[in-house]
């Protein structure tokens, strides 16, 4: 993965530069991460077909570059990258909402333990399906972001990883403003907060739900876009791991807290690229990512920004 | 009464048994349908286990796979390590119940998280176990890491399968009309209410994963004896989805269910082979559309009548664990 720049002599720039890679890697588990927590905050149910609409967002976000690159415009790449973000963010959401309308819907009543089998079941479908249309054969993503690198102090940034930071940042704020001072916010904390009385208040919790899906899917295919001009090597069994991943730092942050999933996206990002530093060899961050989260839910089950709940009896 | 059914049990266990040690070796069935029933056999222990936590405790565990690997794994390096070549064949039980004891061994790291956390958050703790064994199997490298193990003898053969499936369905069915059983169902139904009425519910919890993760290391030893190669991605996430499937399709609550489970599904999968890799699209749909038309299963809590035990109770009611009233399984 995120390759272990060693050009920095000391210690010092060492760790700058990984703080840096970690910040890049950790903005993207972050925007992923803040679908599970949405759709758990709402639901309190654990979306786990989430990382494989990361994937088909990833996908989308492919066809829409190699689509608009292809045509004989010759086109601008800064036109070319906000069209693939918008046509592969428009389909994401359309397919988070129809998995929501046909999957999850008819099972809101039924038992969570069935909603969550159903997820598993869904991300299961997406994948197999993708590798069914597609074959194993991995494709490779198209360079949209100019390859230059600059140096200060002895730091490497590319334009890319400021764009991932800056981009996932501006979402980040957007999507907490959005929760925090609109209409639609309200509407999406006061169903988390009561879900049968909200619908006696005149909400349309349908719709809101519904949105919760949409805004959720977008991030995660925005997410998916930075995330294939990072790392351009797209299978279609990509999205098993960075869906974990992002669900662990949704738990680690406190599931269906919004801030917590972008606490935890970063952390995760720091646990997967100081992991081959510490350790003998990077196949290790799995057991060091599973372990935290493992530890973490013995100790603080409700992540580091939950609050506790308790049973009423 | 209750001396004809145990007659009629243990003689169709002595059948099953005496038709799997003569079948394969007259010849009469082609070695592919034994290979398939071994299979189905295979997972149906692995199918019985799973329901034992997640049908009659109601927890929800989405690790068996983590279980199933370490059983196969111990075992395997037993037969081909550790146990002189001429030993393995007459100590294959004894292996599959090491394999199985180290399963269970482990089951205790997912039993301890259990007492605090449940629910969701129990669920996440099984996945994570599953995922660090798996982990772990991939990082040492003289179990061959992520390439694998082999060099098993193939020692699983029918009549073995056969015996380990009889012997987890008479261990589960007096488990789960036992007041064990009646424990882990109330512990379904309300833990706190369990709680109040004296069910010791940390034992209880703690035993069933035990027993859960034995019987899911020794079907994971038969298994491994079976395909002679392992690697840490057949014990993956998928594993455990597939036994999710299993016990949801077949019904929680149920032995019969169970058996019915495994029966569909792997016969299931083995007809649609034809379709590629288009078939692994079928199981998952299967389950969102069983989770919607009938979350229960086919058999959801209701038993052959073989199965039951019909014990002479004051007041003539059956015993054993009564269909819950409201919600199938722990709801909101």
């Amino acid at each position: 993965m995120p390759a272990v720049h060693l050009w920095g002599k000391n210690m010092f720039q060492l760790l700058a530069q990984n703080v840096l890679n970690a910040l890049q890697l950790g903005s993207v588990y972050a925007l992923i991460a803040l679908g599970y927590t949405m759709v758990y905050g709402i639901l309190t149910m654990i979306n786990f077909a989430h990382g494989d609409i990361f994937m088909v967002g990833t996908y989308l976000s492919l066809a829409g570059a190699v689509f608009l690159l292809g045509l004989p415009l010759k086109l601008p790449l800064v036109v070319v990258f906000l069209g693939a973000m918008t046509f592969s963010m428009l389909l994401t959401a359309l397919l988070g909402v129809s998995i929501e309308r046909l999957a999850y819907r008819p099972l809101r009543s039924a038992p969570r333990v069935s909603a969550v089998i159903t997820a598993l079941g869904v991300g299961l479908f997406l994948e197999n399906i993708t590798l069914g249309i597609l074959g194993p054969q991995p494709l490779h993503f198209p360079d949209l972001i100019p390859l230059t690198r600059w140096e200060v102090a002895g730091l490497t940034f590319t334009p890319l990883q400021v764009l991932i930071i800056v981009m996932a940042a501006g979402l980040m704020i957007l999507l907490d403003l959005l929760v925090r001072r609109t209409l639609l916010g309200m509407a999406m904390r006061a169903i988390a907060y009561n879900r049968p009385i909200v619908p006696l208040m005149g909400v349309p919790v349908d719709h809101v739900i519904s949105l919760t899906f949409a805004i959720g899917s977008a991030i995660a295919a925005a997410g998916g876009l930075l995330y294939g001009l990072a790392y351009p090597v797209l299978d279609p069994l990509m999205g098993v791991r960075i869906g974990w991943w992002a669900f662990i730092a949704a738990v680690v942050g406190g599931i269906g807290n919004i801030r917590g999933a972008m606490l935890g996206g970063f952390i995760l990002g720091a646990v997967e690229v100081f992991t081959p530093l510490v350790l003998p060899s990077s196949t290790y961050r799995d057991f060091v990512a599973f372990s935290l989260l493992l530890v973490l839910l013995i100790f603080k089950p409700t992540g580091i920004l939950g609050r506790p709940v308790f049973e009423r009896v | 009464m209750l001396r004809q059914k145990g007659f009629l049990i243990w003689s169709g266990a002595a059948l099953i048994l005496a038709l799997a040690w003569g079948l394969p070796a007259s010849g009469a069935l082609n070695p592919y349908v034994i290979q398939i029933l071994m299979y189905v056999g295979i997972n149906m222990i692995l199918t019985l286990s799973l329901n034992l936590v997640n049908g009659y405790m109601g927890e929800f565990s989405v690790g068996h796979a983590g279980f199933m690997g370490i059983g196969a794994y111990v075992a395997s390096v037993l037969t081909v390590a550790v146990l002189p070549p001429a030993w393995a064949a007459p100590a294959f039980p004894a292996v599959l119940v090491c394999g199985g004891a180290a399963a269970a061994l482990a089951g205790l790291l997912v039993a301890y998280p259990s007492f605090r956390t449940r629910g969701d958050y129990l669920a996440i703790v099984t996945l994570a176990f599953n995922m660090i064994v798996k982990s772990v199997l991939e990082n040492i490298s003289w179990l061959g890491g992520p390439r694998g193990y082999l060099g098993m003898p193939r020692l699983t053969t029918l009549f073995w399968v056969a015996a380990w499936v009889i012997l987890t369905l008479l261990v589960l069915r007096n488990l789960v009309y036992s007041n064990f059983g009646r424990g882990i169902t109330a512990i379904r139904e309300d833990e706190v209410a369990a709680n109040l009425t004296s069910v010791d519910t940390r034992r209880l919890k703690l035993y069933a994963f035990l027993i859960s993760a034995f019987f899911a290391g020794v079907a994971g030893g038969l298994y491994a004896h079976l395909l002679q190669f392992i690697n840490p991605r057949s014990f993956s996430i998928l594993k455990s989805t597939d036994m999710l499937v299993m016990v949801y399709l077949g019904g929680v609550g149920s032995l019969t269910g169970s058996l019915l489970g495994a029966t569909i599904f792997t016969v299931l999968l083995e007809l649609l082979r034809p379709l590629g890799i288009w078939r692994w699209v079928v199981g998952p749909l299967m389950l969102v559309l069983l989770m919607i038309y009938r979350p229960q299963g086919v058999m959801g809590f209701k038993e052959a009548r073989l199965f039951k035990p019909k014990l002479p109770t004051p007041g003539g009611g059956s015993p054993g664990p009564p269909a819950p009233a409201a919600s199938p399984l722990r709801g909101q």
